[in-house]
Order: C-alpha cells, then sequence, then structure tokens
C-alpha cells in the first residue's frame, strides 16, 4: 500500500463497536436498541469493585444495509476486552431471535456480528457461558432464513464460546489483525506449558490463528483490508450470494476426512494445516 | 462402599463417570461401530422407544495428546456433529424424530497447538450446531450431567439440549474456566476467585450456585454417582422420560424455558426491552 492508498483508507479497527455498525448500515438508517441511555448495566460487576458500562459492552443496530433490513451486533473489544456477561449476551442472542422471529413472519431480516471478544466474560462466569449457548442456538436458527455474517476485525480477535459463534455463521470476514482461536494464548500456556504454547510469542501466535492463517486453510470466507468501505462491500457481496450451498459447521465428512490425514505425532506448523486444508472440506 | 472397593476405583483403568452412567443407561445395547474410543454412541431404550445417548470418555491412546482425558478435541467434535447429523438423517422423513440423551462428563476441551491450528473452534462448532439443528428439526435432546460440564467441552456437548438434567453432587461442576486459568485471566489469587465465587453465584462452581441461575431442568439425587445403584439408574430413568414428556408437551423448541429464574433477572429483562424497542424501530 502506498502513502496516498493508507491516506485515503478508513480504517475499521480504529472505530469503536457503534461506529463499526454504522458503517456498513446505509447512512441514516440505524437505530440503537438498548441504547447507552437506557443504562442496562451488568448487575455483577458492581458487585465485584469492577466499572461497569452503560452498554454493557455491545451495540444493537438495526437499519438497512443496501436497503434490506439488517440488525448489527457489534461487541466492543475497548471494555473487559470484550467479553460477554449476561447483559451484553442476552443483547446479541435476544436479537438473533427477534430477527428470526421477523423472518417467520415474512420481514427478511438478516444479522452480522461484529466479533471483537475473548468469549465469556469471567466475573460473570455461567451466566456469559449460557447466553453464549443461547447464542449459538439463535444463529442457527436465523441461518435457515438469511445469511448471518461474522466478522473479525482485531485487535482483540474471538476466542471462547464465540469463537464457536463466529464458526457457526454462514459467513465469517477478517484482516490480517484479527486472531480466531477457541482457547485464548494464556489459557493455552497455563494449561499445557509453555513448550505448548508461548502466550508472548506474538508472530507464533498469528501464525496459526491470524486472519491470513485462517483464510489460507479455509477456516474463514473472505479476508479484507482494514478498511470500512471495503468491509461493507464484502458483506454486501456475500448477503447478494445468499445462503451458502451448506454450512461450514456442516461440513462434518470434509472435516474428518481431512483429519485422518493428519499425523497427530508430530507437533502441526502452520504450512502443514494450509497444505491439509487447502483440500476442502465439502463432502 | 468399602475401602477396597473405592481404593479399586481410583485406579488407572477406573472408567469415567461419563462412561459407567452411558453403559448403565444403555444397558444391553453395544456401541455403534465406527466411532473412535472417546466418543461413545449407543440407540438404546428410553421410557419404551429408542433414543441415542451419546457421551464422550477419557482414551489414554486417542492419537491426539491433548485430549486423552476426556476432553473434547478436533475429533471428538466432529464425531459428536455426525453421531446427531446421521440420527437427523435417518430421521428426516418421518415425523417422529427420535430423542437424543447427551450424557455430560467433559473436563474441557482439548488445550493444545495442534487443537488450535486445525480449528477446534470449529469442531465444537460441528457439534454445538448439529444438536441445536436436531432440536430445532424436533428431535428432543436431553443434556444430563453427571460429571464435570465444563467450558467449550459443554458448549459442544450437550448445552443446546431442551432440557438440561444434573446429578447433585460435589463432583458435577459447570463452569466457564478451570480455577487456575480463570485467576490468571482476571489477575487474582485462586483465593480470591473462590472467596468471591462464594457471594457471586454465576462465579461459583458447586452445583447448587448452578441450579439457582434456572439453567437446569431438575437437579436429582443419588446414593452412589460414581457406581449407581439400581435404584439410582430409577431416578435418573424416571427423570429422563419426565423430561421427554416435558418437551413433547411444549410447542417451543427453543431455549426459552431457561428463562426466569431470579439470578438470572436481567436476561429477560433485556428480552423484553429488546421487544419492544425493536417493533418500535420496524420500518
Amino acid at each position: 500500500m502506498n502513502t496516498e492508498q493508507l491516506l485515503q483508507r478508513d480504517s475499521f479497527i480504529e472505530l469503536n463497536a457503534r461506529s463499526r455498525a454504522s458503517a456498513l448500515l446505509d447512512a441514516g438508517s440505524m437505530r440503537e436498541l438498548i441504547g447507552p441511555f437506557d443504562r442496562v448495566t451488568s448487575p455483577w460487576l458492581a458487585l465485584q469493585g469492577v466499572v461497569t458500562q452503560s452498554d454493557d459492552g455491545v451495540v444493537v443496530a438495526k437499519g438497512t444495509c443496501d436497503g434490506q433490513p439488517t440488525v448489527v451486533l457489534a461487541i466492543e473489544g475497548a471494555f473487559q476486552g470484550g467479553s460477554l456477561g449476561e447483559v451484553g449476551g442476552a443483547k446479541i442472542a435476544g436479537a438473533l431471535e427477534l430477527a428470526a422471529q421477523d423472518n417467520r413472519d415474512g420481514v427478511p431480516t438478516r444479522a452480522v456480528i461484529l466479533f471483537e471478544t475473548g468469549g465469556v466474560r469471567l466475573q460473570e462466569a455461567n451466566l456469559g457461558l449460557a447466553a453464549i449457548a443461547e447464542i449459538h442456538s439463535a444463529i442457527v436458527d436465523l441461518r435457515r432464513y438469511q445469511p448471518v455474517i461474522g466478522i473479525t476485525a482485531g485487535t482483540v480477535g474471538c476466542f471462547g464460546g464465540m469463537s464457536i459463534a463466529a464458526a457457526l455463521c454462514s459467513y465469517l470476514i477478517v484482516t490480517r489483525e484479527a486472531r480466531l482461536g477457541l482457547n485464548g494464548p494464556a489459557v493455552i500456556e497455563q494449561e499445557a506449558g509453555i513448550a505448548e504454547y508461548d502466550s508472548r510469542d506474538k508472530p507464533f501466535i498469528w501464525s496459526f490463528t491470524g486472519g491470513e492463517q485462517r483464510y489460507r486453510s479455509g477456516l474463514v470466507d473472505a479476508y479484507v483490508e482494514d478498511d470500512a468501505m471495503q468491509i461493507r462491500n464484502m458483506v454486501c457481496e456475500l448477503f447478494q450470494r445468499g445462503m451458502p450451498e451448506q454450512n461450514r459447521s456442516d461440513m462434518v465428512q470434509g472435516f474428518l476426512a481431512r483429519l485422518i490425514e493428519v499425523d497427530a505425532s508430530i507437533q502441526a506448523t502452520p504450512e502443514l494445516i494450509r497444505t491439509i486444508y487447502q483440500k476442502g472440506f465439502a463432502s | 462402599m468399602s475401602a477396597a472397593m473405592s481404593s479399586a476405583m481410583s485406579s488407572a483403568n477406573k472408567q469415567s463417570r461419563g462412561a459407567v452412567w452411558f453403559s448403565r443407561l444403555t444397558g444391553e445395547a453395544t456401541p455403534i461401530a465406527g466411532y473412535p474410543a472417546s466418543v461413545l454412541v449407543a440407540d438404546a431404550d428410553l421410557a419404551g422407544k429408542r433414543a441415542r445417548y451419546i457421551a464422550v470418555v477419557p482414551d489414554p491412546d486417542n492419537r491426539f495428546p491433548r485430549a486423552r482425558d476426556g476432553e473434547v478435541g478436533l475429533v471428538e467434535g466432529w464425531q459428536l456433529a455426525r453421531a446427531v447429523q446421521e440420527l437427523m438423517a435417518a430421521d428426516r422423513g418421518s415425523k417422529t424424530k427420535t430423542p437424543i440423551v447427551a450424557v455430560i462428563d467433559v473436563t474441557s476441551q482439548a488445550y493444545g497447538r495442534r487443537e488450535e491450528g486445525f480449528g477446534i473452534h470449529q469442531a465444537l462448532a460441528g457439534a454445538a450446531g448439529a444438536y441445536a439443528e436436531a432440536r430445532l428439526a424436533g428431535h428432543p435432546v436431553i443434556g444430563l450431567i453427571v460429571g464435570k460440564a465444563m467450558s467449550g467441552a459443554f458448549l459442544a456437548h450437550g448445552y443446546q439440549a431442551n432440557r438440561l438434567i444434573a446429578i447433585r453432587d460435589p463432583e458435577v461442576m459447570v463452569h466457564a474456566m478451570g480455577k487456575a486459568s480463570a485467576a490468571r485471566i482476571t489477575m487474582r489469587s485462586v483465593d480470591a476467585l473462590e472467596s468471591l465465587a462464594s457471594t457471586i453465584p454465576p462465579m461459583a462452581y458447586d452445583i447448587e450456585s448452578y441450579a439457582s441461575l434456572g439453567l437446569l431442568w431438575r437437579c436429582l439425587q443419588v446414593a452412589q454417582p460414581d457406581a449407581p445403584s439400581a435404584a439410582d439408574i430409577d431416578t435418573v430413568e424416571s427423570s429422563l422420560h419426565a423430561a421427554l414428556e416435558d418437551i413433547l408437551a411444549d410447542n417451543s423448541r427453543d431455549l426459552t424455558s431457561r428463562l426466569g429464574a431470579e439470578h438470572r433477572q436481567a436476561s429477560s429483562k433485556v428480552r423484553d426491552m429488546l421487544r419492544i424497542q425493536w417493533r418500535a424501530s420496524q420500518p
């Protein structure tokens, strides 16, 4: 990228959750539901002396995208690491449930989820986990009617139970700064030791879970620049494509066939993963 | 239980709780061939009808070294998905849908480099997605928690059930993360974490606190959770039967039956507010 291109670019990563949502919706169409002035905050953080945020780190933005009814669920990575507690989790699950109900009632509402999250908020542990199970359920319900598009732009990335949610989406968009994985690096190091996973070795972490690697190994659908317009265009393109022939999470035979080819007695490398997974998962 | 018996049971080849309950509940039925040693699948009787029982159990010879202690790993995730998907396919043309009983005793998801690299998040999405699809398609799904139900492993195996039943026992535990890792991530000592957990119900590790969140349909008292007596099996089978009747009498196929508990009021409040604001924002 030359200097001129860089100056023309409108970084998506530098936007907060609310601005990201707004950038994806048609100009002037966005209405925020349970916004900060409704002051629905976490009932659990305050009990632990942790400062709450008036939107609990989740923005529910309803509007249109390409003229079609769309809800954007944007997680704010800057609040508590984008972690999901009871309120934020219920905002996402509840909005997806209403979008699915819209479709049953003849309104073709679609959803985009902006994943910038470490997963469960440990201060609300079991209520975060329960909400994430409900988010999984609602994505699977809604994706029967409309594509559900996930975006992980960075820099927090997408981990924990929310990485499972991302993997349930019809389509997933990532940037180079994104990371996508089940277990956070510090947790793997804690559970399996530093020889297995060195959480401070950033190039190592990105080489396995970074956006480019995930794209090259077929675990996401689109790899885009950190540019709001490019991301918006990709969202429109994927909505126009309609529902995938098969959801990635349903490609059981394909993934099992690839895993048989893995020699699990040796440690994995990014190259090995690409070589095996580039054969694809369609059955 | 005699001292000799309990010492014999703690020996290396002791069956996991999940394996014990799976084998007692499926009785004479032989596990279906073609699954790895870590995933048990059998079609057996439930209240006079056929049901599919599924469990994840330890396999010390698992070819993935980080998935040998009953963790849900790459292969386990996709095989759980297969066990559910194949049942759905077999019942596709039928109005009656075979019930599924997930026997839950899962220590955690597998933590490792191979797991992250080959996309364990996608494997767990395969399993969670299949269970959710089965439930939405009308298969009654019951989750029976007989041991640990931890984090991503629980999300993949059981958390999508229409009804959750747990055994009331100190070894039975639902949580988002083990104590050592949770302490590290929240920058607390394990002592501080435990002391908070005793006053904040969603953070607690015991099943009574979990029950207070309203996520369980029933919590059962049995005499010998490690080696169930005939009476214990009878207690659990009666409850499975009652859960099945309750699901069949319920028109909803979603997870709304989990809402309403005193310690989960915000989850309902957020949904109520969303519903009102959603309608008001409808173009």
